[in-house]
């Protein structure tokens, strides 16, 4: 099922918790992953708070993301990017997230959105 | 041009899931091809069978049937989104011991694979909703 030469962008726009739909967009990029797709992984907006330190689903009755995200170069997803401006707004530091994650400006951004041939907006 | 579809958002919800149908048909009244729609998430409720709509509102199902039975496109709902939100058809429903399927029969249900494939084999593949 491999498609040689094609990459795919998985956006997370989302926050963790508030909606199931950060959990599908993870699934996504697993299934994609598993099925040997090149895929990357774009952190926008509010979606950074994927990446804050020291989460507890617990009290809510969730699996932690964090877990999940910590898991992912095991599915051979290593490119993960993150809005720096966004993460600065919500405080979170380089050295806080639980993948290690490229921080890009917004021109890096567009260079990325635009150099990928899917994009999967979640 | 191979298009394929990927529907996030609930038929009750917003306008995504029926701006996703309009373009499907826009889509291939304009000569091209659409692989696969598949549904995920909340997109899943597309699909609701029993879903009942007041009669001053437009039929969210209608459109997507019409897809499926007059242009023969494929409807798919991601099982594990769907199943979580009463979406069965027959087999899942006698699977899991429920009184009745509860999806239309133009849609069926499959994993990720299907999104997996359709991404892989299409020229575009357009989100709506999330």
């Amino acid at each position: 099922m491999t498609d040689a030469g094609r990459n795919t962008l998985i956006v997370i726009r989302h926050t963790p918790y508030g909606s199931s739909l950060a959990r599908a967009a993870l699934d996504a990029a697993m299934a994609m992953a598993a099925f040997e797709q090149a895929i990357d992984i774009l952190f926008l907006g509010d979606g950074v708070l994927h990446l804050m330190p020291d989460q507890d689903g617990a009290a809510i009755g969730v699996n932690n993301v964090s877990k999940l995200l910590a898991s992912l170069p095991l599915y051979d997803i290593d490119s993960v990017y993150v809005d720096a401006a966004s993460a600065a707004k919500y405080r979170l530091a380089t050295s806080d997230t639980p993948i290690a994650g490229q921080f890009l400006d917004q021109a890096q951004i567009q260079q990325l959105l635009s150099r990928n041939d899917h994009l999967l907006g979640f | 041009m191979i298009y394929s579809l990927l529907v996030l958002s609930s038929p009750v919800s917003g306008q995504g899931a029926q701006t996703a149908a309009a373009f499907a048909q826009a889509v291939l009244a304009a000569g091209h091809t659409i692989r696969r729609v598949f549904f995920f998430d909340a997109g899943c409720y597309a699909g609701a069978d029993l879903a009942v709509f007041p009669q001053d509102e437009t039929d969210r199902l209608g459109p997507w049937v019409e897809l499926a039975e007059q242009q023969q496109v494929e409807l798919v709902l991601c099982i594990s989104s769907a199943i979580r939100r009463g979406q069965l058809d027959a087999t899942e429903a006698s699977r899991h011991e429920k009184p009745c399927a509860s999806i239309h029969p133009a849609f069926t249900l499959s994993g990720l694979g299907e999104l997996v494939d359709a991404t892989a084999h299409s020229d575009r593949l357009v989100t709506f909703g999330g």
